[in-house]
This record gives C-alpha cells, sequence and structure tokens, in this order.
C-alpha cells in the first residue's frame, strides 16, 4: 500500500508561481488542458488575514444592529417628542448630538431611524435572495424550457429603470414601511435571480455533480448539498453589495418624500429635513449625523462584502 | 526558412557575440538560490543549482511537482516577480550576465535571444488576439520589421511548425485551434525571431502522447535546423530519454544528479533517479506489472529534512543519509554528477545494508571524487 | 513483481455467463448547431467479471464519451448498455438510481471531481448518507477504514476541505469515495492523467490493490497506451468513434494488428536512450467528429492506405482468437499486405 500520508506542505514554491502568475494558473475547459503543476500545488493557500478594517467594519454594523433592535429599551426620548426649549441645540449632555429645528433629540431620531434602513436594506435584499436564488439556482441547474422563460423574464424587469419604475409604484400604492420593503425587494428578485443562476449553472457540470448522481443522489439532494454550498457565498456577497444599495435606495425615495412618511424617523427623511427650509445653515447637525452614519454603514457592507469575497473565492481558476 | 537576422537591421542595443564559435558555454547558471517569503516561513523553492548549456544542445530537468524546476525555470528567464523573492546566484547568458540587467534590458532579450513555451497554451496565448498578431508582434518590435514582411514572416513560421494552410489560419483565434495546434503555435511565437535558447516548461503534458511525440519531434527538427539550444522541463523522464543531450534531475529545490543522457541512464548512481525511471510504466513489461513507486510525496521546502533531502523517501537510506547532507560530487567520470553517500553502482546500492551481496558481485566500490559543490 | 495472469485474455467476443458489462451497438451523438457530432458510432464490447478492460485512444475519439454512457451520465442515441443482463436506459428513474451505486466513476480531474465546500470525511460518507447506510458511528468507522485503505490519514485529512490536498491525494479520495457506494464495476476515465509519473504510479497500484481487495472490475479509460497496458487485461482501442482494435494486452504489444495501434505504441516515449524509438509518429490530427471521413475512418492518416479502405468501411473481425481487428489489411509482423485480396469477411 503507497505511503503517502503527510500532509505536509511541499509544493509551495510551485504554488507560489500559480498565485503570482493567475493568468497562467487559469485553467481550460478542454478535456486534458490542465496544469499538472496547479494541480499538485497544495495548502499553501496563504490566507490573507480579514485585517483591523474589516473587523472596525463589522463592529459599526454590528453597533448600529444592537442600538436599533434595542432602541426601545435605551434611555432615550421619544423621537417624535418635540422639546421646544431646545430647538436647534447644538450637542450637549442632554442632547449628545443635539436637536433638530423642531427640538427632536436627534441621536434618538438616528437610533430610530436605522431601523427603516436596516429594514429596508437586509428585508428587501432577503425577499430577493429567497425568491430570485431558489428560482436562479434551479433554473441554472436544470436548464432547458423553464431556465429560458425565467431567464426572459428576469431581463424584462431589469430592463424597466427601477427608481422610475418604484415612483411609481409608491405613488400609487402609498409607502408604508411593509410596502416599501415588499415594492424594492420584488425589485431585487431578477438581480439575485441572474447572479445565483450563472454560479449555479457552472457547477451544474463539474464532475462532483456527475458524481453524485452516480451515486444515487437525487436532483434535491444534489441542489442543496452539492451546489448549494458553492453558490451560497456568491449569493451572500452579492446580496451585501445589494443591501448597499438599497439602503442609499430608500434614502433617495426618503429625499423625495416617498418613503416612510413623517413624522416616523428615517435616515434619508432626516437627511431631507436637514436640507429643507435653509436648516443646512442654520443647523447643519440635522443633515451631519445621518449622513455620516449612512456613509459608514455602506463603507461597512461594502468593506465586509469585498473581504468576504476574497476569502470565499477558492481560486476559481483552478476549478 | 527565416534566416537569422543579423543586429544590423534590428534594434537591438545590446551586443550578442556569437558564442556558438567559441568555447564558452551558451548559458551558465552558478550557484542560483531563490526563495518565497510567505505567511508560513521562507520556501527554498531552489536551492543553489548549478548548470551549463552549450550552444545547440539540449538540457533536460526532471523532477516531480513541488521539485522547484518551475521556479528554477523562471529564474533563470528573469521571470519572477520581484516582491515577496529573494534571489542569489548568477546566471549568464551568451556573457551577458541576466541577474544584473535592468527589466529594459531583459525584455530585449526575451523573444530576441531568449524565449519561453509555456505549459498551458491557451493561458499563454491572448484569447482574443488573431494567432497572427501574436506572432508578429515580437518580430515587428525586435528586428523592426515592417507589417508586410512581419505578415509574411509569421506564414512561414507557421508553415515551418506544421500547421496545414497557414494563409487562412494566421487569421484564427487561439479558441479554434486543438490544443496541439496551440502548443505549435506558442513554439512559432518562440521561434520567431530565431532565438539562441529556448526554455520550454513541460511543452506536451496536456497533450496526447500521439500529439507530444509530434510537438517533440517539431521541436528537435527546429531545434537542428537553427542550431537553437533548448531547456526541457518535464516530470517524465521518458520524455527527455531520447531527447536531450544532458539531464538535470532536481529534488527538493536542488540537483541530486547530473549527467550525459546516456551516462545518466546506463550508470544511474542517485536511487532517486533510479525511481523515477522505474514509476513508468513500460510496453514491453506484461501487463499487470507492478510499478515501483516512490512512496511518500516531496518534502516541505520551508522546512527541509535533515541530511539528504531524499532520505525520508530512500529505500536504501542509512543513519549517515539522514544526518548529514551529501555534496554534489563526481565518481570516475567528471561530467557525472550525484548527491549521494551509497550511490547506486550497477543498479546496486552500495549501502552498507545492501552491500553483502553486492561486494560478492565484484566490483561495486565507487571512488569518491572530489566534492564540486557543498551544500 | 507480480505478474497478474494475463489468462483472462481472449477468448469468443459473445457474452457469457460471466459478462458484467455488455455494450451492444452503443451510438451517441451530439447536436451541434444544425450538425450531427459522431462521438460514438456503433462500438459493443463485453466486460468479464474481475477483468480490467482497457480503453484507449487519443482526445475526441469519444472513450470518454463511452465511459460516460457506461454509467447513463451520457444517454445513449441509441444500442444499449446491459449491466448483469439488465439494459440500463429501459430503467425507470428508481432503479436506475439503486443500479448506479454498483457502477461507479472516477474522473480525470481530481480537483473538479470533489466539491470544494464539503470536508473530506463528508465527500467521502455521502454514498452512505444517501443510501442510509448503517448509524452516525457505524458510518465514521467505514469512513474511515476507507480513507486508511486509500493511503488517507482520516485524523488529519477528514476535517479539511479538497483544495488543501495536492492531485494525487484529491485522487486517492475520489476513489474512496467511489468505494464507499460499493460498486462492482468501477469507471476510471483517465484517472492519472493530470499526475506526475510518479504519483501515478501510485495510483495505479493503488488501483490494482483496491481491485484485488474489492474483487472489483473495471473499465480503465486512458490515451496512453503503456498505462492502460499496464493495468489491463484486454484493450480496446477506439478511433474517431469506432472500435478499431480489441485484444488480450499482451497479445497487442505482441502483434498489434491495426496501423492506429501501431502508431499509438510508437509515440510512447521510453525511458530509455538506448531505444531511439521508431518514431513512426502519427502525422496530422483527428478529422472533425462532424463530418468522419468514408470508408475506413483513420484512412487519412494512416500509412498503408489503399483505395478499398475510402470505399469501404472494415468491420470487426477476428484475426486470431479474442484478437479482433477492423482493418482490410491488417499487420502482421508489424507489414501491412495492401496487394493482398481484402479478407473475405468484408
Amino acid at each position: 500500500m503507497p505511503d503517502d500520508r503527510e500532509l505536509g506542505g511541499s509544493d509551495a514554491s510551485d504554488q507560489l508561481l500559480t498565485n503570482m502568475f493567475p493568468g497562467q494558473a487559469a485553467t481550460d475547459e478542454m478535456v486534458l488542458s490542465r496544469e499538472t503543476e496547479a494541480l499538485e500545488s497544495d495548502d499553501i493557500l496563504v490566507t490573507k488575514p480579514l485585517g483591523f478594517l474589516f473587523w472596525m467594519a463589522i463592529g459599526w454594523l454590528g453597533l448600529v444592529f444592537l442600538l436599533a433592535v434595542f432602541a426601545n429599551l435605551l434611555p432615550l426620548p421619544n423621537p417624535d417628542f418635540q422639546n421646544y426649549s431646545a430647538i436647534n441645540a447644538t450637542p450637549n449632555i442632554h442632547h449628545l448630538l443635539g436637536t433638530d429645528d423642531l427640538g427632536r433629540d436627534l441621536l434618538s431620531r438616528l437610533i430610530f431611524g436605522a431601523r427603516v434602513s436596516l429594514i429596508v436594506g437586509f428585508a428587501s435584499v432577503a425577499i430577493g435572495t429567497i425568491v430570485g436564488g431558489t428560482l436562479g439556482l434551479i433554473s441554472g441547474f436544470k436548464g432547458g424550457s423553464l431556465d429560458i422563460s425565467l431567464n426572459a423574464a428576469s431581463f424584462v424587469l431589469l430592463a424597466f429603470p427601477a427608481i422610475v419604475a418604484v415612483i411609481a409604484i409608491v405613488a400609487f400604492w402609498g409607502s408604508s414601511l411593509l410596502k416599501i420593503t415588499i415594492i424594492i425587494g420584488v425589485g431585487t428578485i431578477p438581480l439575485m435571480f441572474r447572479v445565483v443562476r450563472a454560479s449555479s449553472l457552472s457547477f451544474a457540470n463539474r464532475d462532483f455533480v456527475i458524481a453524485a448522481r452516480t451515486m444515487g443522489a437525487t436532483t434535491p439532494r444534489i441542489l442543496f448539498r452539492e451546489i448549494l454550498p458553492n453558490v451560497v457565498p456568491v449569493a451572500v456577497t452579492f446580496g451585501l453589495i445589494t443591501v448597499a444599495g438599497v439602503i442609499v435606495l430608500e434614502g433617495s425615495l426618503a429625499f423625495l418624500g416617498l418613503s416612510v412618511p413623517p413624522p416616523t424617523p428615517s435616515w434619508g427623511n432626516m437627511i431631507s429635513e436637514g436640507t429643507a427650509n435653509g436648516n443646512l445653515s442654520i443647523n447643519p447637525y440635522i443633515m451631519l449625523w445621518p449622513a455620516a452614519a449612512m456613509f459608514l454603514l455602506l463603507l461597512s457592507i461594502n468593506l465586509i462584502g469585498d473581504r468576504m469575497r476574497q476569502r470565499f473565492d477558492i481560486r476559481e481558476g483552478l476549478l | 526558412m527565416i534566416g537569422r537576422r543579423g543586429p544590423q537591421n534590428g534594434k537591438r542595443a545590446l551586443e550578442f557575440p556569437d558564442v556558438g564559435e567559441s568555447d564558452e558555454p551558451l548559458l551558465v547558471v552558478e550557484n542560483l538560490h531563490t526563495s518565497f517569503r510567505t505567511g508560513r516561513g521562507t520556501v527554498h523553492a531552489v536551492d543553489g543549482v548549478s548548470l551549463t548549456v552549450a550552444a545547440g544542445t539540449t538540457l533536460g530537468i526532471v523532477g516531480e511537482s513541488g521539485s522547484g524546476k518551475t521556479v528554477l525555470a523562471r529564474s533563470i528567464m528573469g521571470l519572477l516577480p520581484v516582491r515577496d523573492v529573494i534571489k542569489s546566484g548568477t546566471v549568464h547568458f551568451a556573457g551577458h550576465d541576466l541577474t544584473a540587467m535592468e527589466p529594459d534590458q531583459l525584455r530585449e532579450i526575451w523573444g530576441a535571444e531568449l524565449s519561453m513555451i509555456f505549459q498551458d497554451p491557451m493561458t499563454a496565448l491572448n484569447p482574443v488576439k488573431r494567432i497572427g498578431i501574436q506572432i508578429t508582434e515580437s518580430l515587428r518590435l525586435h528586428l523592426d520589421m515592417d507589417r508586410k514582411e512581419a505578415d509574411a514572416t509569421a506564414v512561414e513560421l507557421l508553415r515551418s511548425v506544421g500547421i496545414p494552410s497557414p494563409e487562412q489560419r494566421v487569421r484564427w483565434y487561439p479558441f479554434q485551434l486543438s490544443g496541439g495546434m496551440r502548443q505549435r503555435v506558442m513554439i512559432a511565437i518562440a521561434l520567431a525571431c530565431a532565438p539562441r535558447l529556448i526554455m520550454a516548461d513541460e511543452p506536451t503534458t496536456g497533450l496526447d502522447v500521439t500529439v507530444q511525440a509530434q510537438i517533440l519531434d517539431l521541436l528537435g527538427k527546429l531545434q537542428r535546423e537553427r542550431h537553437m539550444a533548448v531547456i526541457l522541463v518535464t516530470h517524465d523522464l521518458g520524455v527527455v530519454a531520447d531527447r536531450a543531450d544532458e539531464i538535470v534531475v532536481m529534488y527538493a529545490g536542488r540537483v541530486v544528479e547530473r549527467a550525459p543522457t546516456r551516462t545518466l541512464f546506463a550508470e544511474t548512481h542517485m536511487p532517486y533517479t533510479r525511481a523515477l525511471m522505474e514509476s513508468i510504466p513500460r510496453l514491453a513489461d506484461p501487463s499487470g506489472t507492478r510499478l515501483q513507486a516512490i512512496p511518500g510525496r516531496p518534502p516541505d521546502l520551508i522546512h527541509p529534512p535533515k541530511g539528504c533531502r531524499f532520505a525520508p523517501r530512500c529505500a536504501f537510506a542509512q543513519d549517515k543519509c539522514r544526518e548529514s547532507d551529501p555534496p554534489l560530487r563526481t565518481a570516475g567520470s567528471p561530467d557525472h554528477l550525484f548527491a549521494c553517500w551509497f550511490p547506486l553502482v550497477h543498479g546496486t546500492s552500495t549501502a552498507p545494508s545492501a552491500s553483502a551481496s553486492a561486494s560478492a558481485a565484484g566490483d561495486t566500490t565507487i571512488d569518491p571524487g572530489p566534492v564540486v559543490q557543498s551544500p | 513483481m507480480s505478474t497478474v495472469s494475463a489468462a483472462t485474455a481472449g477468448g469468443p467476443p459473445s457474452a457469457s455467463e460471466d459478462t458484467v458489462l455488455s455494450v451492444d451497438h452503443l451510438v451517441v451523438e451530439f447536436k451541434s448547431g444544425r450538425q450531427r457530432v459522431h462521438a460514438v458510432s456503433d462500438v459493443s464490447f463485453q466486460v468479464r467479471k474481475g477483468e480490467t478492460l482497457g480503453l484507449v485512444g487519443e482526445s475526441g475519439c469519444g472513450k470518454s464519451t463511452t465511459g460516460r454512457a457506461l454509467v447513463q451520465v451520457q444517454p445513449p442515441t441509441s444500442g444499449s448498455v446491459n449491466y448483469l443482463g439488465q439494459d440500463l436506459s429501459a430503467l425507470s428513474n428508481r432503479q436506475l438510481r439503486k443500479v448506479r451505486t454498483k457502477i461507479q466513476m472516477i474522473f480525470q480531474d481530481p480537483i473538479s471531481s470533489l466539491n470544494p465546500r464539503r470536508r473530506v470525511k463528508d465527500i467521502v460518507a455521502e454514498p452512505l448518507v444517501i443510501w442510509k447506510r448503517g448509524t452516525k458511528d457505524e458510518k465514521a468507522d467505514k469512513v474511515r477504514s476507507m480513507l486508511e485503505a486509500v493511503g488517507i490519514d482520516p485524523d488529519t485529512a477528514g476535517d479539511r476541505r479538497p483544495q488543501e490536498f495536492s492531485g494525487g491525494q484529491c485522487q486517492r479520495i475520489s476513489i474512496a469515495r467511489a468505494l464507499m457506494a460499493g460498486p462492482d464495476l468501477l469507471i476510471c476515465d483517465e484517472p492519472v492523467s493530470a499526475l506526475d509519473v510518479s504519483v501515478q504510479a501510485q495510483i495505479l497500484n493503488l488501483l490494482a490493490d483496491l481491485k484485488a481487495r474489492f474483487s472489483l472490475t473495471m473499465v480503465f479509460i486512458a490515451h496512453d497506451l503503456a498505462v492502460v497496458k499496464n493495468v489491463s487485461d484486454r484493450v480496446a482501442v477506439m478511433y474517431l468513434g469506432k472500435l478499431v482494435e480489441l485484444a488480450g494486452s499482451d497479445d497487442l504489444y505482441r502483434s498489434a494488428a491495426h496501423p492506429y495501434t501501431e502508431a499509438l505504441m510508437a509515440s510512447i516515449p521510453e525511458p530509455d536512450p538506448e531505444q531511439k524509438s521508431a518514431h513512426k509518429a502519427l502525422s496530422g490530427e483527428l478529422p472533425s467528429p462532424l463530418n468522419p471521413p468514408s470508408g475506413c475512418r483513420f484512412r487519412t492518416r494512416c500509412p498503408y492506405a489503399a483505395p478499398l479502405c475510402a470505399e469501404q468501411e472494415p468491420l470487426l473481425r477476428e484475426v486470431a482468437p479474442g484478437h479482433q481487428v477492423a482493418c482490410h489489411f491488417p499487420l502482421v509482423g508489424g507489414k501491412a499486405d495492401t496487394s493482398a485480396a481484402p479478407n473475405p469477411a468484408d
């Protein structure tokens, strides 16, 4: 029996070469063209550390989440309470971030407003991912007429100018938090469908899928055990970037007065209020805090998405 | 046939004396070291390699994956990235020290005097450029040809590498060609400026045996016609057996045996070389003959084993092999180098445990020759 | 050195009692735009219990497609694949799922054949999980012993993922997974052509050991005749979708009757500088399977081609017991006699 037990890294040099010459490491799909060197390389995969910035981003996202979830339990004034004795107050011990032109506490409004951004951002993308992702997974794997029709439908939906469509629907249907989430969620379905379908398609004919079939695995099992784990990282990474986009979209809608109606705070309508009635010159804090919070949130989400993509990317060129 | 073009109608700034006339070898590599800094430690991929290649000859570099042969090839070419790479030693090519050259000067040599054939032509060729353009690029750059002249030369080159109807094929894209045809195009590109040395890194590894034979025959024919030197890097001793003049066997970043081809096969001294030979299935052996596989895998080049690096996998290893590193030395013939404390003689080990039966067979002692290179 | 008896070589081609797999007039065609790719054209052979049948040819000759048709991953256009007398293409999905565990496949690309996101022990346990065989502990024990059988240390390897292993190790893991299903028949599709010669020898030896240990029947597909001959009892040579020669492997080496087989042997690099190979390297490339040549498909590259070869397709016929060849002018002692009248069998 051959003795091939050690798992120590041996082909470090070749591995490095593969990393340093990515063009040459990529393989073509020809049956016999393969880089033996690359195949023989092993576990020197020097995993890049996630880094300080990544953990900062996670920290910020986590903080915003926790504050938004537990906003009711925090010793904060009611975000809608108008304290006429403290209009346009600058940050002080009673109002840590100051107040707006109606005397409402900005910290409280910022924290309650985060709820809207986060709910719209994550919930609508969750709708898109669950519906679009499931359809994409099946469509890419099965192919055939199902794939052709779903694909065509996704193109039609994507051809709509999103912002115009959303404005039109909101104008007709109204703009509660639930409705906004559903409308934007439906809008992300074709996006997630396309991304997941492409990924599913690329794995559908891999040898490990054929191997699963020859072992007697049923189609659902192949979809969920073999394809899904490979598609999830792609969906999560792309989903995160979409979340950032949706938060901006909600902000734009709020700015146009088409998101959750006042007085419910959202970052978008806070910015909108901060720039209205000459407030920008009287009290820039009204607009500054939500703008800064949104900027940091978007930066964090994009950074996390990018690092996760790097981490999940198991040298696709070799597969 | 494309004649060799002198510097007079090229724009070569460097002078290349015709070393083919003198005794000076075309390529002299001395004590070359290449290491990579990684997260886990420093990988000593090439660890003190010296070799020479005379003009017009073929050197085979043989080793398993992870033996450092590919890194050696790229180190000689000067193709390694600067970041996280530590290099020392010298590479003299046609009288120039490549290791001391600026990137600009190297670019003048690459393609023109020294060119490379990669293992995977699909990735080495640019997928969105017609193959004709890819050939004429270096002609126009190095030989200062005009477009018409370069196009005509490209057709001639494709014809000389055996591509049928080259007038049409120059307009094709790489994906329209089969794997073997793509490798022929790679060879045409490498040949374009009539280089003196071609570095072929596993040129036939992804190909069928029939196509492999065609490509190697083609390379040999062109080499003879143009008096080029070739370095053939491979994992298969069978590939270089009747094509190389000299063979260097690499293991764990070092040269473990180096000899003219016939000598190497007739008088293998290093057990590793013998093991590589025996792992190849032979047609003449009866079906079901058990192959002599080398157990285990090449060592970790971050923490190579103490003593002889092959000792953990060697059937004849002794305590001495595990303790101290054998130097590269000669015995008998001066051009046969090996790094082994107990070299094989007539296929039998001179290791103490094996010598009981061997000494009975008569002359198996080997005079330790001068040490060529200490570890 | 152990030598496997070649006694199983030869014998009549008709299906007999110990036939495990019988392929009859297998045809596989693909649509490519408006044209048809004739990947496998009327191929028939039998595999007997306990033997290894080699399938050799250049890329594009249809050998891998044949291998995939054997496990019904590639449905045949016509013809049948019979496993122990059952026509696989006539089975229902449910029946086919059950039979499939008995016919397992090993692929060329060791990395692509393992799911990069799953741990080695889960990959190897998959057949047991699919068929709900045994308790959790029993499964874990089986996985351990199978990984040990293929030379992978279950303690260090079990929790790792495929990309942490070399090509040779991945191939061992694939083999472990295939054997876990409990197959009778193992289809190996170019299992060593992506590996170094030193690793190739390890895997070939491992396959020989496992074949004996688990009493397997094998179909071994490769492009290198030296490799195929080493592991096979009988060898079938394919060219452009056709079977051109079928013989016991030593028989084939001693007296190759088809010019293509001779050319395949000549192209193998021998690790011996004294043996300057005759180098009758085959010229040209495989013609397009979209539009195969008339008559004998090899005639466009055959050094002995005569006018008859373009007119009439040579049928597979027996030139010696157990040795079939499809050639009008089969080689005798390495020479073709094209002046002779073609065999009356045509």
